[in-house]
């Protein structure tokens, strides 16, 4: 696991440093506050009511469909490394060469009547 | 070094969950399940489970945790509606559900025997590499897997069905 | 303790090569964006304008740096190193050269090899949204809160095209570590590189990558006619250069995966009599993706946001899963 270890290496760097820049421009930049120029930016008319709004819900149900179709990707990940090495004459796979190819597909299909339902149902047609 | 990385990373997790229910600010509560689950990432990846450490990153920390975050963020609810406060009754009720939870965590805890495990040596087995998991999950667990596709074209259909509007 | 220490040296010595082709960047991008205007761009600071990122960063971090009223100042201050610390932490798997030997020690050209490398910088992409999420949502603006909620709903769109772009990779090669992967297109005189095998992932793959760096034609988050500057639109002084720092950094990623995975890394004519050369290879491939998505950004207008969210869930996603598909199929026919 000792590979792993660069990981923790550079998170801990990339870490520091982000925090030096953010330290350095508050110590370097000057510092005038003031009532307006702390107001929330509207291309320099008043703010107009909160800037908290409730927003649409097609942004939570494109977020919800990506959720599904991640986990579906993920499983295809284990299987596109597999995949090629059980064509190997000997792997101890290799009889279940055609079994490999079918599941897969199988859940290929199943994921793009998925998708299908989701392109009928318009949910991510943006202007309905 | 492994025991202090160890020990490192779980306090982290669990502070981290700690914070999750102690914060007024769902925002807050949020990105400490994002603190939670990449620490977890970390001791998993001490586990030798590398695929799953993997996994956890993109699907929770990355899919899941961003849903979460988008509901936020939709509703911008400032504060946490304080709604469990006028029903006393519901918390009378968190008492003996805490306590049975207790007991059944007690319980599996000093059911599973203390063994310890045979030393995992990072070269050789390949157990927790993507590849042994692939070939486990297209062997022995073809049926779940297959399963596990019409699960989610359910949840599909279930979270269309959820959100729809009335008018359509 | 030596091996640690050699760690810390190299991604110290990448951290500083990495900030100054950064820099370097933003006066490239000018510099090819007057070309194609036919202007001269930045030629007063330094010859040729070579001293402009530093007078531009000079005069950056002297900017007053503002926290608005209404903003949540912990996140506020917390979104821009989100967003910067996982652009940053995807370096460490890039393969860049095969191993030179330094001082008597044999030094690989990469950080560390791990054997999910692709599902790594996948992760730290996905990561990446919260940086965005974070700024948008806690300016407490409404330009910012819509920009970020665009950015993020764009790249997790994105994100799925260019995970299953990959995937057609990995059933080629039967492995998620970058060094194998390179090592896979070894030979035949260049003609074993994956766009040769999989040119349509290769084309789903730059098309999404275009759209998780938020890059013309997809740079809606920031589409400065309508929203301002997105979810940057409070941010001022070092803050500000941070977020343009991250968004140059994931195109560097980007354009060292696109080489990585479809155009063989480091391998060249000659490279293992001189590894050094691989270096070199590796960054020529790089700097033309670099430009070619330079060129993109200065010939395309801009998408609309339903045009663009129906190309990446009714055009690239099922072309995605069509190719993977294909792929295993065209696997199974061969053997």
């Amino acid at each position: 696991m000792i590979n792993y270890v660069p990981i923790l290496i550079i998170f801990v760097l990339a870490t520091l440093l982000a925090l030096a820049i953010i330290v350095a421009s508050r110590l370097a930049g000057r510092n005038w506050p003031s009532n307006v120029k702390l107001s929330p930016y509207e291309c320099g008319v008043e703010p107009v009511g909160t800037g908290r709004d409730r927003q649409s819900v097609k942004f939570y149900l494109v977020a919800m469909v990506f959720l599904l179709f991640d986990i579906e990707a993920v499983f295809l990940v284990p299987w596109a490394v597999v995949f090629r090495g059980v064509f190997d004459p000997s792997s101890r796979f290799h009889s279940l060469r055609f079994v490999f190819y079918g599941e897969m597909m199988l859940f290929i299909i199943v994921l793009f009547v998925g998708l299908v339902y989701v392109y009928r149902k318009g949910i991510l047609d943006w202007n309905r | 070094m492994e025991k202090a990385l160890f020990i490192i990373f779980a306090v982290i997790a669990v502070a981290s969950a700690l914070n999750i229910l102690l914060q007024r600010n769902p925002m807050y509560s949020a990105l400490s399940l994002i603190g939670t689950l990449v620490s977890l990432s970390a001791l998993y990846i001490m586990l030798r489970a590398q695929f799953i450490a993997a996994i956890q990153i993109v699907v929770y920390a990355g899919a899941i945790m961003v849903l979460f975050v988008f509901v936020i963020m939709l509703l911008n609810t400032p504060r946490e509606q304080s709604n469990v406060d006028k029903q006393k009754w519901l918390r009378a009720l968190a008492i003996p559900f805490a306590g049975l939870l207790l007991a059944e965590a007690s319980y599996v805890v000093w059911r599973v025997p203390a063994r310890t495990m045979p030393p995992i040596d990072s070269s050789g087995s390949g157990i927790g590499t993507t590849y042994s998991v692939g070939t486990k999950l297209f062997t022995d667990y073809l049926l779940p897997f297959e399963v596990t596709s019409v699960l989610i074209l359910m949840a599909i259909v279930g979270a269309m069905v959820l959100a729809r509007r009335q008018d359509d | 303790m030596t091996d640690l220490l050699a760690w810390v040296i190299q991604i110290s010595v990448i951290l500083f090569v990495l900030l100054t082709s950064v820099a370097y960047l933003t006066l490239l991008e000018r510099k090819v964006m007057s070309l194609i205007q036919l202007r001269i761009g930045p030629n007063r600071v330094g010859w040729w304008g070579l001293l402009q990122p530093a007078a531009d960063g000079l005069k950056m971090i002297f900017k007053e740096d503002i926290v608005p009223l209404a903003a949540n100042k912990l996140l506020y201050i917390a979104a821009p190193a989100v967003m910067l610390v996982p652009a940053l932490m995807t370096l460490v798997v890039i393969p860049y050269g095969s191993q030179v030997t330094l001082f008597g020690r044999t030094i690989p050209l990469h950080v560390t090899q791990i054997n999910v490398g692709v599902l790594y910088v996948l992760g730290l992409t996905s990561v990446g949204v919260y940086g965005i999420v974070l700024a948008g949502w806690s300016s407490n603006n409404k330009y910012s809160l819509m920009g970020g909620l665009r950015a993020s709903a764009q790249m997790i769109s994105y994100e799925l095209a260019l995970g299953l772009s990959i995937v057609g990779v990995v059933l080629w090669v039967g492995s998620l570590d970058l060094v194998d992967i390179v090592n896979a297109q070894r030979g035949w005189g260049g003609f074993k590189w994956n766009i040769l095998r999989a040119p349509l992932g290769f084309f789903i793959f730059f098309i999404a990558a275009l759209a998780e760096t938020n890059r013309v034609p997809f740079d809606l988050p920031e589409a400065d006619s309508e929203l301002v500057g997105g979810y940057h639109t409070e941010y001022s002084s070092m803050k500000f250069v941070m977020f343009q720092m991250g968004e140059y950094l994931n195109l560097i990623t980007s354009a060292s995966m696109a080489t990585t995975l479809f155009f063989g890394g480091w391998l060249g004519p000659a490279v293992d009599r001189y590894p050094l050369l691989g270096l070199a290879y590796f960054l020529v491939k790089v700097f033309v993706l670099i430009l070619l998505s330079m060129w993109i950004r200065f010939t395309l207008p801009r998408f609309r946001y339903d045009q663009l969210m129906r190309f990446g869930w009714e055009v690239l996603l099922p072309l995605a899963i069509v190719n993977i598909a294909l792929t295993a199929t065209v696997i199974l026919l061969i053997h």
